[in-house]
């Protein structure tokens, strides 16, 4: 059996989140009935022409400057042309070759080491409108509300080698443009969308493939599923004797497959040529330093942070930081003085599965990071359990206040004075001579009945580790 | 009232009250009326002239109003009028309405002007003779049987006719000069990037530009006052200051072997005369070579084919302009919705573009036409290092005859004195310099980027010692 390697590129198209459209004023928000938010220039009237929007540059320039690349002095705009009934003007707005970002590198965790994927180039391109299907019997409807919305389409080398690593990869982008504030990552609304070029070789060749292109990938989890099922079929193809041709293909979700969506067409000639309606824009030091100032700290620089300063594990770093609210929520918590890992931990668990249950963004989280480093410093100095911790977690989501008022007013405060669970623990122990045979005997595991006994009669207020100490001392053979 | 009045003695008219702008639109409407065999206008928008004249008037009462408050005009039926139809001459736009105003059409209004309509032109301004008009040619009023030039022609046939004071046009390879010159007005095609292509139906976007025709240079010198200028709408628009004529007592007038050998006799004696005019105004003659003029045209039609292929593309009959009805499927409305909407020239020069842009051919005509352009460029700029201006014909010939040019890269050799400085974006003036054959011919004027000034200064001049613009058809 032949060891087959798979060479995956994605070509991620980020919708920038800027208030109006690449070459018009018209507004660039998602989800207004269809063709009212397109103007004349949107729509490719006679004699209309495109302005850039200057904002659009400089948020192609923040993720270039993100990402390490190499930048130009000067770029310019080209048309790409086609016909197409969603492309208004026959053409697309588009960078050919000379596009705003040049090679650059997005550096991820994966498996538990760091990745450098290489970034070919980034462009700025305008989108079409959409097609719209279903809703019409043998019609097709066209909604140009999209037409012109700025896209920044990032192109990955072919630096990806499983399925799984591809989708860390579209995560990391993910992350990547949200921190930088150039893109709002709303996947259902296709802000970004990802292509995904495939193709398998015998492991240990350095010749590439064949490959084929998905297109439309808009989940992380189809992206996985579709290159999975893509290399599959490739291989499937190879072994028997088959060849895979060049084709643009379709991922069909229902039945887990891809399908071409051109048929054998050899690539279309899209006939670029430089827009003479607009000028080579021009990146001047200033329009650079001003996009560089908008570059914060970037998730692989937090995860080397949380790492180095806190201590923090790989695998909670890479969940602290894949979402820059996430991350913001992290840090204003430990800004508290709570323990990290204690914070990290709370933050993993309890409010991520709190805010999975409501549909809640981090962002609105009802309990304030301030709060939730209270409670973690109050379980820290022994105040409270950290399993009475929860039950006040709990209630501050639920009801808000204060912790300690919530301690206090529920008498949650655990039962540390030495005497009091003293005595509670030697009634546990003179209330059940069989177990303390058993325990005497040998079996240690008995203990637990123990501790259980002991915190129900605490109320659950008693400290685990305090309890313990004591039912040791006091199971010891007299 | 009379027709062929300047406009500044329209505008002293007006101030005096010897007429109201009503009074001097309705002149001008039953003129167009009573000339309606010239075929100037695709469309006369009189009700729409008569309220803005009366607009006109009530600031004159108001003592309001600048230099043009009043005044008559007419826009080619490139630029956008809003509520009020623009046709390109195609049958593709034949029913398209804009609800917007080009930059041009609303920078006139609001200097007073007062648009009596839409003039014929080529299809989306390709043609030399206004013939591939959709609405039929305008034609000459020299000779009716003659072409008025284009494509721009229905504009200089109004202004040439006496049916209106002024008028805009668009020249992308020669479509304001070459018709200026058939029809014996003054045309400027200003420095590309001088006036906003805003709402201007675009056919080659690197080439085309806006400018004026007017019965002397001191009136297209008072319109394009009026119409340049950036426009935050148009990217490649200058930000420069207002044009001012910048006259100089002795100016190196240079006169390019290229344009100058080969003439026809009666036109080379018509056009040397003219140019001894500005060397007895003082001016030195200055004997200059633009080696790259011949390859001028095939560069041209290159660059502006490829263009415009792309720049027709959204003709598709899906949201505005010509349908086909009951289409089969897309390709089906797309095909027929083109095939009938556009004429056979425009169909020509979509085809040759898409052609020169394709893989395999991009190098070898687009690439090669850009490079062309530089040195054409070049020529120009080098030129400028030893004179301040250049003199030339404007065309072969005087106009021929309307069916006389039925091959196309003939029709296209008309361009040949016109497309290079279209080529080089440099500002470029028609003056009337003569007649032969009783025809009017054309002396061209081409200037440095934004000297618009000293072209303006020289063709003052010229007008000041001759009287080629003063005459005029019997209409």
């Amino acid at each position: 059996m032949q060891d087959w390697e798979s060479v995956i590129g994605l070509e991620v198209h980020v919708q920038l989140a800027t208030r109006s459209k690449i070459f018009s004023g018209a507004d660039a928000a998602f989800g207004a009935a269809p063709n009212t938010r397109a103007c004349a220039v949107d729509l490719g009237m006679p004699g209309v022409l495109p302005v850039l929007n200057g904002e659009a540059v400089r948020m192609a320039l923040t993720f270039g400057l993100a990402i390490d690349a190499e930048i130009a002095r000067t770029c310019r705009f080209d048309r790409k042309n086609y016909f197409y009934p969603d492309l208004p003007k026959g053409y697309q707005i588009s960078q050919f070759d000379q596009p705003i970002v040049g090679a650059g590198v997005i550096e991820m965790e994966f498996d538990g080491v760091t990745r450098r994927i290489g970034i070919r180039r980034a462009h700025l391109e305008e989108d079409a409108g959409k097609s719209l299907h279903e809703d019409y019997p043998d019609l097709t409807g066209i909604d140009l509300n999209r037409a012109g919305t700025p896209l920044l389409e990032v192109v990955s080398e072919p630096d990806l080698r499983t399925p799984a690593e591809a989708a860390a990869f579209f995560r990391e982008m993910h992350a990547l443009v949200r921190y930088l504030g150039i893109c709002d990552g709303n996947l259902n609304e296709g802000s970004m969308r990802c292509d995904a070029n495939v193709s398998v070789r015998p492991r240990g060749e350095d010749g590439l493939g064949e490959r084929t292109e998905i297109k439309n990938l808009n989940s992380f989890r189809f992206l996985r599923q579709a290159i999975a099922h893509e290399i599959d079929r490739q291989i499937e193809v190879l072994e028997s004797g088959g060849r895979v041709v060049r084709e643009t293909r379709l991922y069909d979700p229902r039945s887990d497959e891809t399908r071409p969506m051109r048929g054998k067409e050899l690539s279309e000639d899209y006939r670029y040529f430089p827009d003479p309606d607009l000028l080579p824009v021009r990146v001047t030091p200033e329009l650079l330093a001003e996009a560089g100032a908008r570059v914060p700290e970037l998730p692989r620089d937090k995860r080397r942070r949380y790492r180095d300063e806190f201590g923090l594990p790989d695998a909670d770093t890479v969940f602290l930081t894949a979402d820059p609210d996430v991350a913001a929520y992290f840090e204003a918590t430990v800004a508290t003085g709570c323990g990290a890992k204690l914070a990290a931990n709370w933050i993993m668990d309890r409010v991520t599965a709190s805010l999975n249950r409501t549909g809640l963004d981090i962002a609105r989280c009802p309990v304030a990071p301030e709060r939730l480093g209270g409670l973690i410093a109050r379980i820290e100095e022994g105040v409270i359990s950290g399993k009475i911790g929860a039950t006040v977690f709990d209630v501050l989501w639920e009801e808000g206040g204060d912790v300690d008022a919530i301690i206090d007013a529920r008498g949650l405060r655990q039962v540390s004075d030495a005497d009091e669970l003293g005595r509670i623990v030697h009634q546990v122990v003179a209330d059940h001579p069989e177990q303390v045979g058993q325990y005497r005997a040998g079996r240690e595991k008995v203990l637990g009945f123990f501790v259980g006994r002991v915190m129900r009669a605490t109320g659950g207020k008693a400290d685990p580790r305090q309890v313990n100490v004591l039912l040791r001392e006091a199971l010891r053979t007299p | 009232m009379q027709p062929f009045t300047s406009i500044a003695d329209l505008g002293r008219g007006l101030a005096r009250g010897d007429y109201s702008a009503r009074e001097l639109t309705s002149f001008h409407l039953e003129r167009i009326a009573a000339a309606d065999g010239l075929n100037a206008f695709i469309r006369v928008t009189e009700e729409r002239a008569l309220r803005a004249a009366e607009a006109a008037d009530r600031r004159i009462a108001r003592g309001e109003g600048g230099a043009l408050n009043g005044i008559p005009l007419a826009h080619k039926d490139i630029f956008c009028t809003e509520g009020v139809a623009t046709t390109c001459a195609s049958r593709m736009l034949a029913d398209f309405v804009p609800p917007y105003d080009a930059t041009v059409v609303a920078r006139l209004a609001a200097a007073g002007m007062v648009c009596l309509g839409k003039t014929n032109m080529d299809e989306f301004a390709m043609g030399s003779s206004n013939e591939t008009s959709w609405f039929g040619p305008a034609r000459n009023p020299w000779d009716r049987g003659r072409a008025p030039g284009g494509s721009s022609g229905g504009s200089a046939v109004a202004v040439g006719a006496g049916l209106v004071p002024c008028a805009t046009g668009t020249d992308t390879g020669g479509s304001i000069r070459q018709p200026a010159a058939f029809c014996g007005v003054t045309g400027l095609k200003p420095t590309y990037g001088r006036v906003s292509r805003y709402g201007m139906i675009a056919f080659a976007s690197s080439l085309d530009q806006g400018g004026a025709f007017g019965r002397s240079v001191e009136d297209v010198e008072t319109v394009l006052g009026a119409m340049e200028g950036h426009d935050p709408l148009d990217s490649t628009s200058a930000a420069r200051g207002p044009t001012r004529r910048n006259g100089a007592a002795r100016t190196r007038i240079g006169l390019p072997a290229e344009y100058w050998s080969g003439l026809p006799g009666d036109m080379g004696d018509c056009l040397l005369a003219a140019a001894k005019e500005l060397e007895g105004a003082g001016h030195a003659l200055v004997p200059i070579s633009l080696p790259h003029t011949d390859a001028a045209v095939p560069a041209y039609y290159v660059i502006a084919g490829a263009e415009a292929s792309a720049n027709l593309s959204r003709y598709d009959g899906v949201r505005f302009g010509f349908r086909a009805e009951e289409p089969k499927d897309l390709d089906d409305l797309y095909r027929r919705s083109r095939a009938a909407g556009f004429g056979t020239e425009v169909k020509r020069r979509i085809l040759t573009g898409t052609y020169t842009l394709s893989v395999g051919y991009y190098d070898a005509y687009y690439l090669k036409a850009q490079r062309v352009r530089r040195r054409i460029q070049q020529d120009f700029l080098q030129a400028f290092d030893e004179v301040d201006a250049i003199a030339a014909p404007v065309a072969p010939g005087p106009a021929f005859e309307l069916g006389a040019v039925d091959d196309p890269v003939a029709m296209y050799r008309q361009d040949v004195f016109t497309t290079p400085a279209s080529l080089a974006g440099l500002p470029a003036m028609s003056l009337p310099c003569g007649f032969v054959g009783g025809l009017p011919v054309g002396l061209q004027l081409i200037g440095p980027p934004f000297e618009e000034g000293r072209l303006l200064a020289l063709g003052r001049q010229f007008q000041q010692r001759t009287d080629w613009h003063l005459r005029h058809p019997e209409v």
